[in-house]
């Protein structure tokens, strides 16, 4: 990591920490937000929110693994969420995971080789009414079919 | 994700209510008159659990401290649920205007919304929203004009943890840990958020209080059973023609619900999510309510051609996903639950590791630390024993002789 870009990533979350305060309660919140940014929390991100909320770094990271929306191993650009709970697997969620296999040359888990997409199960979005659901980044897709959850990729930059 | 506002009709949730009223209302009542309305409804909560909301909001309002905090658990992890979304995307009023009466009547300054990591499109328009709200002085300082009645609502965004929906878990990890239940007691009544008393409610208790002060407890205890009072949003999905959330009566038979929904050729419906049971056909004469199935929402319907053993299968999948792993029975117990289901799918099981494996589950719900592993047992033993003859019986010895 370039030193221009460890200050501009100091200098960002500590625009985070002014927004929710120095609190540990605010940790959650601020590793949202760089989540949100990168895609991931790097190692010296967590040393820098650390630093700033005044806990060890070992801390930052215990609450990272435990969530299983933030991550500190980089992924694509854009996160694709499959749900697989029961309900949008009875209404043909194997179709589309093949499909978005096939179309992107990877398997579920997978980051594709240009780095634009990662995609994942997820457990229950909560769409279970209009299944197949599919999330891309925070934008949630219903009632896909293969063919138009594959469309819906295209159409993402 | 569209947000078309459905016409809904329903005798309770559902029925006419014009945003700020209940908190007009409230404020000219005294805090105890509040209580009683509640206790006279005997509205209990709408997670699940189904503790008598009166009786946290009195304790919580008893307890002494110049701090407490109000939070709405809109963390609703649980497999085929989705009212909650429902509620804070079409009827917002019902559901903060419900933790403003909250506020004033436990003495609350703060309450938190915990909106689950899944909803993040939600974040926007509640916050939009509750900007509204602060203008019309429904938040903030001295609200309506009543002295020394402060309140303030946040939208907490949680990252993708089911066991967050428990109480204490929620609050660890709105505290910045990792979301970990804690032992109880102590409880969050006395010692929650911040080792402040707090009272944290279900979004569907919330809105049914808005309800409740502006018609009063008679009235919402009219409906539905005696145990069991006024309505339930059911989020149904699965083999049906209709979909979606439905409010109905407490007390509402399961094959009077499957009628509504247009569901045909049902084999099994799973009541309360993959936490809750599995209920057969021969059953569905039974009733939804406390004190026969009891449910915190979740409907889901298996038609014929399903493959129930691929059910408990997806279940236990989720659960070895979802525990948090912090105590011994759930974290290990639900691998090894797994790995049974998929020894029977093999075909390489015996009878004498199945049982093994049931007594293990019940050790599951005596010892886990939360309702998480205490519960994680029941699709596996309710499924096993229901779905034998599909399971273990069929021709060729069932799957053992496929």
């Amino acid at each position: 990591m370039l030193v221009v870009e460890k200050n501009a990533l100091s200098e960002e979350i500590e625009s985070y920490v002014n927004k929710y305060g120095n609190d540990r309660s605010a940790l959650l919140m601020i590793l949202h937000e760089i989540q949100k940014k990168h895609r991931h929390i790097s190692e010296f991100a967590q040393q820098e929110v650390a630093r700033l909320l005044n806990i060890h770094p070992v801390e930052v990271f215990s609450v990272i693994s435990f969530f299983a929306f933030l991550n500190s191993n980089p992924k694509g650009r854009n996160l694709v969420r499959i749900c697989q709970t029961i309900s949008c697997d009875m209404k043909g969620k194997s179709g589309l995971v093949k499909a978005i296999e096939r179309e992107l040359g990877i398997e579920m888990g997978g980051t594709t080789k240009d780095n634009k997409f990662t995609v994942e199960y997820a457990n229950c979005l909560g769409l279970c009414d209009m299944g197949p659901a599919m999330a891309i980044n925070d934008q949630v897709f219903l009632q896909l079919t293969p063919e138009k959850a594959v469309e819906l990729l295209g159409k993402v930059k | 994700m569209e947000t078309i506002k459905k016409k809904r009709t329903g005798p309770v949730i559902f029925s006419e209510y014009k945003r700020g009223d209940a908190i007009t209302k409230a404020l000219s009542m005294t805090r105890e008159d509040i209580l009683f309305e509640l206790k006279d409804s005997k509205l209990k909560g709408r997670g699940g659990a189904g503790f008598p909301t009166s009786t946290k909001w009195m304790l919580t309002a008893a307890a002494k401290s110049n701090e407490k905090f109000l939070v709405c658990n809109a963390d609703e992890g649980e497999p085929g649920t989705f009212k909650d979304r429902v509620l804070l995307m079409e009827y917002p009023e019902l559901v903060f205007d419900g933790m403003v009466v909250g506020g004033y009547t436990i003495g609350a300054q703060k309450g938190i919304v915990y909106l689950r990591g899944e909803y993040e499109y939600l974040l926007k328009p509640l916050e939009d929203y509750l900007e509204v709200m602060r203008k019309d002085n429904l938040l903030g300082k001295n609200i309506l004009g009543k002295k020394d009645f402060s309140f303030e609502i946040e939208v907490f965004l949680g990252s993708g943890a089911y066991v967050c929906g428990e109480e204490t878990a929620l609050i660890e990890s709105l505290e910045g840990h990792r979301g970990e239940p804690r032992n109880r007691p102590p409880y969050p009544i006395n010692t929650g958020y911040l080792g402040r008393p707090t009272s944290v409610n279900n979004v569907e208790t919330l809105a049914a209080v808005s309800h409740i002060v502006m018609k009063g407890g008679s009235w919402f205890a009219k409906f539905g059973t005696d145990k069991s009072s006024g309505s339930k949003l059911f989020s149904v999905s699965g083999d049906c023609e209709k979909p979606g959330v439905y409010e109905l009566p407490w007390g509402i038979k399961i094959s009077e619900l499957l009628e509504i929904v247009g569901a045909k050729n049902t084999k099994a419906v799973q009541i309360g999510g993959a936490s809750g049971h599995c209920v057969p056909k021969s059953q569905f004469n039974r009733t939804m309510a406390y004190e026969d199935v009891a449910t915190g929402g979740s409907v889901m319907v298996f038609n014929e051609s399903r493959d129930m053993l691929h059910v408990l299968k997806n279940f236990m999948e989720f659960f070895v996903d979802e525990s948090c792993g912090q105590c011994t029975p759930c974290r290990m117990g639900n691998v090894k639950l797994l790995e049974g289901v998929e020894m029977i799918e093999k075909g390489e099981y015996t009878f004498a590791h199945i049982n093994k494996l049931k007594d293990l589950g019940r050790t599951m719900q005596l010892a886990s630390k939360c309702g998480l592993g205490q519960s994680s047992p029941n699709p596996f033993i309710s499924i096993l024993d229901n779905f034998k003859d599909e399971i273990f019986n069929a021709a060729n010895g069932g799957r053992n002789g496929k």
